[in-house]
């Protein structure tokens, strides 16, 4: 086994061990749902599969156990406990052990079997020191023998015929049958036949299907499950015949099912008769449904590629993008009209590709918000305060340099929200609310932006002894005038945040600055509202992307910015009495609507006069919107983000830069910095600026 | 870049530049390419010392005018100094601690030379017209001192500075 190929199966191992966490944990909610029963198990198999095929013996043998056990949720004779999904869990935390071969001084993993097993009604338990397939095995077909015959059982009679033919385009994906038939020889297959009816001329063979099928007897000690492990791999339909027993048992993958058409006539000819005397094919066809298989998860081919290309075709598109500014530019010069229908194709094509690219990358929210789910169940266990975590907007995508960057801000923020914003049960019993808390976990697309918002229904933060406590430290003077949001979001500043002793009456913890940081250096934004008494809400406010978007191109003093077109709402004239005054903040009437506004021109203290004609672009974040007075509009451009220096760190209003098509540099504005300066007075801060 | 760094080789490469009447030196292990001056961008609010933005080669880089550093005046300028041998110099250093690329602007560039380390001097406290924290040393050259700036030291201040609209 080549370690890249072990690199795939841990791969495909962590998306398992999410999905099955997913799956467990949603159990939590709706115990009785058969599709999640059923998702459960088949992530179980595919663990317990591909562990198997890639060595891993001993995780194949534990999960082996385990899925035994999660067979009788399956089947409806053991209802999901809290307690099934306790030890669910903790069945799952084993799996990455079992992978690394860490050994298990403690006998967690024999006492999670254990337990399960103890579980069941008049279950014989699993012999603890040896947790092996086969012992196991035994104790499963006893278990099954209860009220599912000829499942697991061993067939009933000496002589029992296996038939078997792979399907579809087994042999181009990689089927071996020498080593099915091997196999099978070692479970005591003897008398093997191939028939060659469906075996077409030479110009008919397809070199991709196997043609042959083959049939065999096979002891009684057999098991179904046996037979099962050797075709777990293989695109194969394959029966058990009994004749005594007048039991046929239809087994295997479903492409019969999806693809009649490949079902072979020679095969259903040998089978058909001894099937029609005996057996209604339905519960056959009926139990393939619940095969715990991958192949029947009705899901688009998908395709793993290693992060780093993705962010490689990522550059290349965005240097792409330039270079066609550049073309369209230079076509536009040349007024050569062939050469300008070929930049505007090329720039379609530009514009496809990197939307597809950064569909690509775009990932759901829902990759992160499994590992949420368990923490808050955890903590709230570990603290004892109950609470009721719900998640809405899972579905919401966000690129995945982003999801990756968020997880830790959001793990910090939701322990917050349990650790020091929940009250106790007692409480929450004296302040009348509810015993169990509420916290909510949202994401949504606005604009540009996704916000991201962390809820809970807790003690809330008192601002007055935040205040007091700021003032202490020094960090404000006694006499400042600070809105109740700007005395909140003094736990973000560094200096308050690590003082411990302030976690307990802020209701927020340590290291909010760390949050911050990390929020910023996405070119995000962080807000906090709390009500005394009601909860807290944090809300994270993120760009979609971090590579490409499609920008407005303004002028201002033949200096030419970009903002991100999605946050601009509208562009209107300016007028012409508003045009009058040079310097500070006034308002416009947007049908019925006051809209703040600033002038760029003072902003960025430009020189000379303004033109007799500006524009304003109304841009919006959130709820807010701002009008901005620019010179001219030039144009939509692709913008390829660019970031700027460390040097100019201090420049809040410049979120990065562009490069245009004339290879000059365009910066790009912040939106929600100018916001935020529509509303203070805009021209103390152009004051400052200029300073 | 502390001296003692520098003297712990025998000899030191240095390109020479001239701003306004004086001329700096700056170790060629940070030199990555000398560009004709290229059309920059300003930065607003971004302060005299890195006003602007300039596009090197599809990267956008910060440029910086080492005069408002050590105080050079317009006035000073060496009138054989001409706009035809204004230069840019695009240098990668570590900025608070990370590796970050940067153009400087120099009136014109003289040459690249190897001098032996012994000859390097620190700054004399006192006497020093030049901010001593913003110098690795000087030495002696054909026509006066040429001064060793301590570039990481001196961009380390921009990145503190305090935040603007």
């Amino acid at each position: 086994m080549t370690d890249d190929m072990t690199a795939i199966f841990r791969d495909e191992l962590r998306d398992l061990l999410d999905s099955l966490e997913r799956g467990l944990l949603d159990l939590t909610s709706n115990p009785d749902d058969p599709s999640l029963i059923n998702q459960v198990f088949r992530d179980l198999h595919t663990v317990k599969g591909s562990g198997a095929m890639f060595g891993f013996s001993e995780l194949a043998a534990f999960i082996h156990n385990f899925e035994t056990f999660f067979e009788h949720v399956r089947s409806g004779r053991l209802r999901i406990t809290p307690e099934i999904i306790r030890l669910s869990l903790a069945a799952r935390d084993q799996i990455p052990g079992l992978v690394d071969g860490t050994a298990d001084p403690d006998g967690q993993r024999d006492a999670i079997l254990a337990a399960v097993t103890a579980l069941l009604p008049g279950a014989t338990p699993v012999p603890s020191e040896a947790p092996k397939v086969e012992a196991d095995a035994d104790t499963a077909a006893d278990l099954h023998a209860a009220d599912e015959p000829g499942s697991d059982e061993p067939l009933p009679d000496a002589s029992a015929r296996l038939e078997f033919r792979f399907v579809g385009d087994a042999l181009g994906l990689g089927a071996q049958p020498e080593i099915i038939l091997d196999e099978l020889r070692a479970l005591g297959a003897t008398g093997i036949v191939a028939a060659l009816e469906d075996v077409p001329t030479l110009d008919a063979l397809s070199v991709d299907q196997c043609l042959f099928s083959w049939s065999m007897d096979i002891p009684a000690s057999v098991k179904e499950s046996d037979i099962e492990e050797v075709f777990v791999f293989a695109e194969a339909d394959w029966k058990i015949l009994r004749e005594q027993a007048a039991d046929t048992t239809s087994q295997g993958h479903d492409f019969n099912l999806d693809a009649p058409d490949v079902t072979p006539p020679p095969l259903a000819d040998t089978v058909m008769p001894v099937a029609a005397q005996a057996v209604d094919p339905a519960p056959a066809l009926a139990a393939v449904p619940d095969h715990p298989t991958a192949a029947q998860m009705p899901q688009a081919a998908t395709i793993r590629v290693p992060a780093e290309r993705l962010d490689a075709l990522m550059d290349s598109v965005g240097e792409l993008v330039i270079v066609e500014a550049r073309l369209t530019e230079l076509a536009r010069l040349s007024r050569d009209p062939a050469l300008m229908t070929t930049a505007e194709q090329i720039t379609r094509l530009a514009a496809g590709l990197r939307d597809a690219t950064m569909t690509m990358r775009m990932v759901p929210m829902r990759s992160l918000v499994a590992r949420f789910r368990r923490l808050v169940m955890d903590l709230s266990a570990n603290l004892g305060k109950p609470v009721t975590f719900s998640v809405l907007g899972e579905d919401t995508e966000l690129d995945k340099t982003v999801i990756e960057k968020l997880a830790d801000p959001l793990v910090h923020i939701l322990r917050n929200a349990l650790d020091h914003g929940m009250e106790t049960v007692a409480e929450r019993a004296a302040a009348g609310k509810a015993a169990d808390g509420v916290v909510e976990l949202s994401a949504e697309h606005s604009g540009a932006e996704v916000l991201i918002r962390v809820r809970d229904d807790g003690r809330g933060m008192n601002a007055e002894r935040i205040r007091a406590k700021a003032i202490a430290l020094g960090m404000i003077g006694a006499d400042a005038t600070l809105t109740q949001q700007q005395i909140l979001s003094l736990v973000f500043e560094a200096g308050f945040s690590t003082a411990a002793a302030v976690t307990e009456l802020s209701g927020r913890g340590v290291g909010m600055d760390v949050v911050r940081r990390t929020i910023e250096s996405l070119r995000g934004q962080i807000e906090i509202d709390s009500a005394l008494g009601r909860g807290t809400t944090v809300t994270l406010r993120l760009p979609l992307t971090l590579a490409i978007i499609e920008g407005l191109l303004i002028e201002v003093a033949g200096e030419k910015y970009t903002l991100p077109m999605a946050s601009v709402h509208e562009i209107v004239a300016l007028p012409p009495e508003k045009s009058a005054a040079k310097r500070g903040s006034d308002f416009l009437d947007i049908r019925g609507s006051f809209v703040p506004f600033l002038r760029l021109r003072h902003l960025f203290d430009c020189q000379g006069d303004a033109p007799s004609e500006q524009n304003v672009v109304i841009v919006q974040s959130g709820a807010a919107r701002v009008g901005i007075v620019v010179d001219r509009i030039v144009g939509t451009n692709q913008t390829v983000i660019k970031q700027m220096s460390k040097l100019h760190s201090s420049v809040r209003a410049v979120s990065g830069a562009t490069i245009l098509g004339d290879g000059s540099v365009a910066l790009i504005l912040d939106v929600g910095h100018l916001i935020g300066n529509g509303r203070v007075a805009p021209s103390d801060t152009a004051k400052e600026a200029a300073a | 870049m502390k001296l003692a760094t520098l003297k712990a080789q025998r000899t030191v490469t240095l390109v020479t530049m001239a701003l306004g009447n004086q001329t700096l030196a700056l170790p060629t292990s940070y030199l990555r390419e000398i560009l004709d001056p290229l059309p920059a961008t300003r930065v607003p609010g971004a302060g005299p010392f890195v006003p602007q933005v300039v596009n090197v080669r599809g990267a956008v880089v910060p440029q910086a005018n080492l005069k408002v550093a050590f105080g050079i005046t317009d006035e000073s300028i060496d009138p054989t100094l001409t706009a035809d041998r204004r230069r840019i110099l695009v240098l990668e250093l570590q900025i608070d601690g990370e590796n970050a690329m940067v153009a400087i602007e120099a009136d014109a560039v003289h040459e690249v030379a190897t001098i032996e380390t012994d000859r390097l001097e620190p700054v004399p406290a006192a006497a020093s017209e030049w901010p001593p924290e913003y110098l690795t040393g000087l030495y002696r050259g054909q026509d006066g001192f040429v001064l060793l700036p301590d570039l990481p030291a001196i961009f380390a201040t921009q990145v503190s500075r305090p935040v603007v609209a």
